[in-house]
């Protein structure tokens, strides 16, 4: 307050160079210095008094910043008029010139082309002023909704969990007298609490961490209840509204322990039963606690960082590993490993180098699975360019060869070589546009293959293309105003029909499409699942109108690169982030899916695919093979029975440990349509 | 010239509401400030200026538009002074006039005025006054000039009791000044002094600073006070140590006068530490006053020269004071003494340190004992008696004590209620306030039936806010203000509009276009609902006609009418039927801050930059009182519940209770540390609760004159206060981003009255507001600009969200 602040009174004065300069400017050459010190004394005067009239204005507009306007009427006071043209702009960048034993700040004023700003399309109009009301405090207590400020800021809980003594305890205010106080008054109370430390611990040795209390209110439980089953159930756009209420609540941060031990027992008995829906749920709402910009999670990543580590790397994730696309939720972790790291490594914790380590230790052991192996080079790969460069690149020739020997080799297991066929195209995906920043540009096929042996050609062409990929997204980014910054990893779920003769999984698109695509097969999930991004609502889909859907969807990806597979690494491009969705969607009859895959026999499915708009003469649903029915003829009692089934199943599997999630009490979602995905 | 700072400034103009029976008279004066002597101008311009300059200046400056207003055309006495600017030049003939026409040319010369001097000058017709006006002030030849300013002087000998300054003068917004007929206690001959010095230069105002020591003692002068002081007994020293500022300025102002600009700038260096922090905002603007040159014009200094810096010391500390410096025959500072200061005397025992800072802290100084004394009637007016079905009637007395009411006494106060006057209220038609209509009454019923409702509020039971967030207003919004029932929201914004929301489902209809309205059929039952257009019916509706930011709104009491005030110096009325403006008072020239309508409606009071607020009725374009007295702007202005009272809040760090019947100014409240930017009355009229920019809201007794408690808590400005409906919650919004909720029944009930304390007026502020503070509720970085009690006791808070 008042009280406090020194009085800092400064008696700056334009420099009488400035009054030079100035009147140069008006064609006076010669002035003398005497002058000079007399304007500089008056002009100073005359700013200082101008800028405390301004202030006036600022204090009466109820603002904290001073702007160009509060100047202008402080200059209408004195009968002087207002400088013109400099309305509207927050920040007036002032250029520094110096030269010739003299510095000079100047606004630089650029010559307008007339023609050009009538060409250029007209600013979006900015949003009219509205009003919004909602409830500040309900008889004394602040509701803990998004328009208030979080109950207890991230500056709080870090406070407490790193001087535990210090801090006020969130739970004990609240069952103070005095309840609903903000964190305002909690300042006042920290102080109160320090001084009424207890007595006995004032002369003993050692200080005793006090005991906290961590209870939830029946409303947080049954918060907590309902989150926790719509993340796991069944249905998708409860899941959804689940994690968008993950991300974004501000009040969360009483549950978070609970949440944290939810997901890491929630993965340790799913990996154990390969039930890879739940799996992805669960990363799911890890990514979207990482989104809450309200949590301190710092106290909770070594229970976090176990869960997501263990699906990138586990050897199986799924029960049908030849058909599953686990390959994407390991992905999906990887990224979530990266951003942890992004967020959260210290050079105390060292939680980069800890996790790198535990990756090239994988990888670099010659019995790891190929399922391993993917998971560990996905999460170099993710961690950025450097760690590409650094770890990566070198021993791309002794994984190539690998990788040739299982490819080019007697058929020993079809797993394996889907596992190496995996493998080689994220090696691809990941160095090729490093390798197009790091290598000059001509690309020669001999050199590649000199440098990293077999998969020298491939990662040739595939440099290639990144670098027209680069060059035309530059142009890309400059037209549109689309900039997604976080990429949004898309998982789908489906059901595979059967081994067919695609690529299971994975679902190749016609070459001219040629998009990344990632689908996930499940024996059990019902509805697919979507990435949890709360603010972008981008796709809508069902099963009636999955082709104007998807035009949606395409809309928003038309940025997205149209070539290959190279360049969805998210963390590099900015634009790429909207993959195209592909879903396929089961009603399985008969699934006891926890007990052996599906019978191919007994399998609907249909697929939705989105397509970037390019792609000419490509529907969705045709370009599948045949055992498709029309999307119209889903819902069938079956799809209704086989969710349930499913959903018995969960509720029927080993009994899992307190905190797992389960899929009990989550709804059949309706007629077995998919539903709308967020 | 020491007689022109003798008086305190807040001379207002006497009026009797004997004109017309029902309303104030608009017109000024009655003739009965025959005689009596003029109160010297207080106002930066110094004693120059007079009404008719000033309205002249209003005058030539409109006299373009060809809509000529009289800004200040209240005056006591004198017929021409009084005489508006523009009949001054038409009606040149009648000698009066015409002396003023030509005090009011030689004024605006002086003031550099000469385009308005020319306007003027054309619109009179006075060709033959152009060899003595015409041509830049300095070729005036020295013939004209003598008989000029004789003319001048004869003008204002003559016209005793008619002196006011206009801001536009010289920039600098001065006071008006008026002379109080009846109370100005200014003996007759100091008439002719004025007339002699009636010169509106800087000059004559500083001349006492003329008489000099030797420059290069005063840091010695300053210092052996200063050591003196410090080694004096303790019960004195905080006393004396008031003495520190207002001894700092002074000298500073004389070194700077008297041209010793290093010894100024080494004094300044050497002592500014000293000062209390609470003066900082003066002190800087006093550092950049360096030069004689800036001393012109220059406010600040202008306040300190012009009025006295009043101190309040016991005799003791007096004496030993008087002793020392008469001791070291201290000369120099004991004319500072003697002359730049008052030194308000009383006997007893000194004050501490905190009574004395609980009160300090104005721009000049605290109130001086006697300005506290008059009566307030600060009870309610009787309600009209209302056939209501319900017998629930009248809540209001009840509440006089702030107290929570017991079923008990309500049930049996019913029938006497009525008939009881509350012995502190005024008389019924003390103010002429306007009939109830059928609507009003309606309403009243209305509101008497929400009462019923009404949320019982204390500790335990505290309001829910509501919170109404303005979006996208990109910083814009300047003022709020929610009608009394909680249906409408306006809002005022920096690009220069207002805009009405309707909070209801009911949206907002205007009446239809006059084409439309002839085909109504008037005699039909619903022809109020007929005329009332559905289609252009929006939630939403713009007001546009400011000119500038619009820093105040105020809805009338009975929804019908919008005041809204701007930087373009206008306060405009708003019809909220046809969504029209249908008046721009015109008036203060300079930005208003701050609007209100009476609680019953009629009147308004609007204060501005031009350090006024003025006294409005709807019906007359021109103000009926004139509140001059506030040495800086005037921020807020609010009517006291019983509409017989004005209180305004200033940036000079003082809350003034203005008279509205005769325009005194009843009560100066001392004690806030920066500018006040809210002010709110207690539902029951005894007490006034003001925040400041030091983030304090201070309390006070209304009657007593006396602070009573200090709320502290705020981090920044308090941009709103409001009680709730029985006064038991006291709300304050801040631009630190929160509403707090204090005890208001807490912090009142304690309240020691005894003989002593309202006597001198020392008061010991007990230190308990984080026990009253009940509650507080941060926002997302949006500042409260307005709360509301609704009328069943729910708050409703309003700011615009703004994002960092």
């Amino acid at each position: 307050m008042a009280e406090e602040k020194k009085l800092k009174l400064s008696n700056t004065v334009l420099p009488s160079e400035s009054m030079k300069v100035v009147a140069e400017s008006m064609g006076i050459a010669q002035i003398q210095e005497e002058t000079c010190q007399l304007l500089t004394d008056e002009v100073s005067y005359r700013i200082k008094e101008i800028a405390q009239d301004a202030l006036k204005f600022m204090h009466m507009g109820k603002r904290q910043k001073l702007t160009t306007s509060d100047i202008d009427y402080a200059l209408k006071l004195k009968n002087v008029e207002p400088l013109y043209g400099f309305h509207a702009q927050e920040f007036i960048p002032f250029r520094f010139a110096s030269g010739g034993g003299r510095e000079l700040y100047f606004y630089e004023e650029k010559e307008v082309d007339l023609s050009d700003i009538i060409n250029t399309p007209l600013p979006r109009v900015p949003l009219d002023v509205c009003l919004k009301a909602h409830w500040l405090s309900i008889e004394g207590c602040q509701p803990a909704i998004p328009e208030n400020p979080p109950p207890a800021p991230k500056e709080q809980q870090k406070a407490e969990a790193t001087e535990p003594l210090k801090s006020a305890k969130p739970g004990q205010e609240e069952d103070g007298p005095l309840k609903g106080k903000g964190q305002g008054a909690a300042a006042a109370d920290a102080k109160g609490k320090e001084k009424k430390a207890p007595p006995l611990l004032e002369g003993a040795p050692f200080r005793l961490k006090p005991r906290s209390i961590h209870e939830l209110s029946v409303e947080q439980q049954l918060y907590y209840k309902e989150i926790t089953e719509a993340c796991v159930g069944s249905c998708e756009a409860k899941r959804a509204e689940a994690l968008q209420s993950i991300a974004t609540d501000p009040g969360l941060y009483q549950m978070l322990p609970r949440f944290s031990t939810f997901i890491s027992e929630g993965v340790r008995v799913n990996v154990v039963q390969n039930n890879l829906a739940l799996l992805i749920y669960l990363m799911r709402m890890v990514k979207a606690l990482m989104d809450n910009p309200t949590l301190y999670l710092e106290k909770y990543v070594h229970e976090l960082i176990p869960a997501v580590m263990t699906c990138i790397v586990s050897r199986q994730l799924c029960l049908r590993p030849d058909v599953d696309n686990h390959w994407a939720l390991r992905d999906f972790a990887a990224r979530l490993v990266a951003q942890i790291c992004k967020h959260f490594s210290t050079t105390t914790n060292n939680i980069q180098s800890r996790i790198t380590k535990t990756f090239t230790k994988s990888w670099v052991d010659e019995k790891t699975p190929w399922t391993t192996r993917y998971g560990s080079i996905a999460g170099l790969a993710e961690l950025g360019h450097d760690v590409i460069k650094t770890l990566i690149l070198p021993r791309l020739q002794q994984e190539g060869e690998r990788i040739r020997s299982v490819l080019d080799g007697p058929v020993l297991s079809n797993i394996d070589r889907i596992g190496a066929d995996h493998v080689q195209s994220l090696l691809l995906k990941h160095c090729a546009p490093v390798l197009a920043k790091l290598r000059p540009p001509p690309d020669n096929q001999d050199a590649y293959r000199g440098e990293f042996g077999s998969l020298g050609p491939l990662l040739c062409s595939h440099v290639v293309k990144a670098r027209a990929q680069a060059a035309l997204q530059a142009q890309q980014v400059n037209r549109t105003t689309l900039t997604i910054t976080q990429p949004r990893p898309t998982l789908t779920l489906s059901q595979a029909p059967q081994p067919g003769p695609r690529t299971p999984g994975l679902l190749k698109v016609p070459g001219s499409i040629a998009l990344p695509v990632q689908t996930l097969v499940s024996a059990r999930a019902a509805a697919p699942p979507q990435p949890s991004p709360p603010p972008t609502k981008f796709i809508v889909m069902s099963s009636s109108s999955s082709a104007s859907s998807t035009q949606q969807v395409l809309s928003l990806s038309t940025s997205a690169p149209g070539s290959g597979s190279t360049t969805t690494s998210p963390v590099t491009t900015t634009v790429p982030s909207v993959q195209p969705i592909v879903k396929l969607v089961s009603t399985a009859t008969t699934a006891p899916p926890s007990t052996a895959p599906a019978g191919p026999g007994n399998v609907q499915k249909y697929i939705v695919v989105s397509l970037p708009p390019t792609g000419e003469g490509k529907g969705g649903p045709p370009s599948h093979p045949s055992p498709v029915p029309p999307p119209s003829s889903s819902p069938s009692p079956l799809g209704g029975s086989a969710l349930c089934g499913g959903k018995q199943e969960a509720g029927d599997s080993p009994p899992p440990a307190p905190g797992t999630p389960k899929a009990n009490g989550s709804q059949p979602t309706g007629p077995g349509s998919p539903q709308p995905a967020l | 010239m020491a007689a022109l700072a003798e008086e305190q400034t807040e001379v207002a103009v006497k009026l009797e509401p004997e004109g017309p029976p029902t309303l104030l008279p608009p017109q000024a004066g009655d003739g009965a400030g025959e005689g009596s002597g003029g109160t010297p101008n207080n106002g930066p311009n110094g004693g120059g200026g007079n009404v008719a300059a000033a309205a002249a200046v209003a005058g030539g400056r409109r006299a373009d538009g060809g809509t000529p207003k009289p800004v200040v055309a209240v005056s006591a006495a004198a017929p021409a002074g009084a005489a508006p600017a523009p009949a001054a030049p038409t009606d040149a003939g009648a000698p009066h006039d015409r002396q003023t026409l030509l005090a009011v040319l030689q004024f605006l010369r002086q003031s550099n005025l000469r385009e308005a001097e020319e306007a003027l000058r054309r619109e009179a017709r006075l060709l033959e006054e152009a060899v003595a006006g015409s041509g830049a002030p300095g070729e005036l030849d020295g013939a004209g000039a003598e008989a000029a300013s004789a003319l001048l002087s004869r003008v204002t000998a003559s016209v005793p009791g008619s002196a006011a300054a206009d801001p536009p003068g010289t920039g600098a917004p001065g006071a008006a000044v008026f002379s109080a007929s009846a109370s100005g206690p200014a003996a007759p001959g100091k008439v002719g002094s004025v007339a002699v010095e009636d010169q509106p230069d800087v000059s004559a105002v500083l001349s006492a600073y003329n008489q000099q020591g030797d420059p290069t003692m005063y840091e010695e002068y300053y210092s052996g006070l200063k050591h003196f002081i410090e080694c004096s007994l303790d019960c004195h020293r905080a006393e004396l140590s008031q003495l520190f500022y207002p001894l700092f300025v002074h000298m500073y102002l004389e070194l700077v006068y008297n041209q010793h600009e290093n010894e100024a700038k080494s004094f300044f260096e050497k002592f500014h530490g000293d000062q209390e922090c609470y003066y900082q905002d003066d002190l800087r603007v006093l550092s950049s006053l360096t030069k004689k040159e800036h001393m012109k014009g220059n406010e600040t200094m202008l306040d300190f020269r012009t009025s006295k810096f009043v101190l309040r010391i016991s005799r003791d500390s007096y004496q030993l004071l008087k002793r020392h410096l008469q001791e070291k025959q201290n000369n120099q500072i004991w004319n500072i003494v003697q002359e730049h200061l008052y030194i308000d005397i009383f006997d007893g025992m000194p004050r501490s340190k905190q009574q004395i800072d609980a009160m300090v802290g104005s721009l000049a100084g605290e109130a001086k004992r006697e300005a506290n004394k008059s009566k307030v009637f600060f009870g309610l007016l009787k309600e009209p008696e209302i056939e209501v079905p319900l017998d629930d009637e009248d809540e209001e007395g009840e509440n006089e004590e702030g107290k929570p009411k017991k079923k008990k006494p309500k049930k049996d106060s019913i029938g006497s209620k009525s008939k009881k006057q509350d012995p502190n209220a005024p008389p019924q038609n003390r103010i002429p306030l306007p009939e109830l209509k059928d609507s009003d009454k309606l309403d009243k019923i209305m509101n008497m039936k929400e009462t019923t409702k009404r949320v019982r509020l204390g500790p335990d039971c505290l309001p829910s806010i509501c919170f109404y967030t303005f979006l996208n207003a990109y910083q814009g919004l300047t003022a709020v203000d929610v009608t009394d029932d909680s249906s409408l929201i306006a809002g005022g914004f920096a690009d220069s509009t207002v805009r009405v929301w309707s909070v209801t489902p009911k949206k907002l209809r205007s009446v239809k276009q006059a084409s439309d309205l002839s085909l109504i059929d008037k005699e039909s039952d619903d022809v109020l609902e007929r005329i009332m257009d559905e289609k252009t019916a929006s939630e939403l509706k713009i007001l546009y006609g400011h000119s500038g930011p619009v820093y105040g709104a105020s809805f009338s009491p009975d929804r019908n009418y919008l005041l809204s005030s701007s930087e373009d110096g206008t306060v405009r009325l708003w019809s909220l039927q046809t969504f029209t403006c249908l008046v721009g008072y015109k008036g203060h020239n300079y930005p208003v801050w701050d609007t209100q309508f009476s609680p019953y409606g009629y009147y308004f009071v609007s204060g501005g930059h031009d350090r006024v607020a003025r006294l409005w009725a709807t019906d007359h374009y021109q103000p009926l009182r004139i509140f001059a007295g506030h040495l800086a702007d005037v921020n807020c202005t609010r009517f006291h519940p019983n509409s017989n009272y004005v209180a305004t809040g200033s940036a000079d760090r003082t809350v003034r209770l203005w008279d509205v019947l005769n325009g005194n100014c009843v009560r100066i409240f001392t004690g806030h540390k920066g500018p006040i930017h809210s002010l709110t009355f207690s539902p029951n009229g005894r007490f006034l609760a003001t925040g400041a920019t030091d983030g304090r809201v201070l309390l006070w007794d209304i009657g007593h004159g006396l602070m009573v408690g200090e709320l502290k808590g705020h981090t920044d400005t308090v941009c709103s206060l409001r009680f709730s409906r029985d006064g038991e919650i006291l709300a304050s919004g801040s631009m630190d981003n929160t509403v707090r909720l204090w005890d208001a029944i807490k912090a009142f009930e304690d309240l020691e009255t005894d003989d002593f304390t309202t006597a001198t007026g020392h008061i010991n502020l007990p230190e308990n507001s984080q026990e009253l503070l009940l509650g507080t509720y941060m926002t997302k970085s949006t500042p409260v600009v307005h709360l509301h009690f609704t009328r069943r006791n729910l708050v409703l808070a309003a700011g615009a969200y703004s994002p960092q």
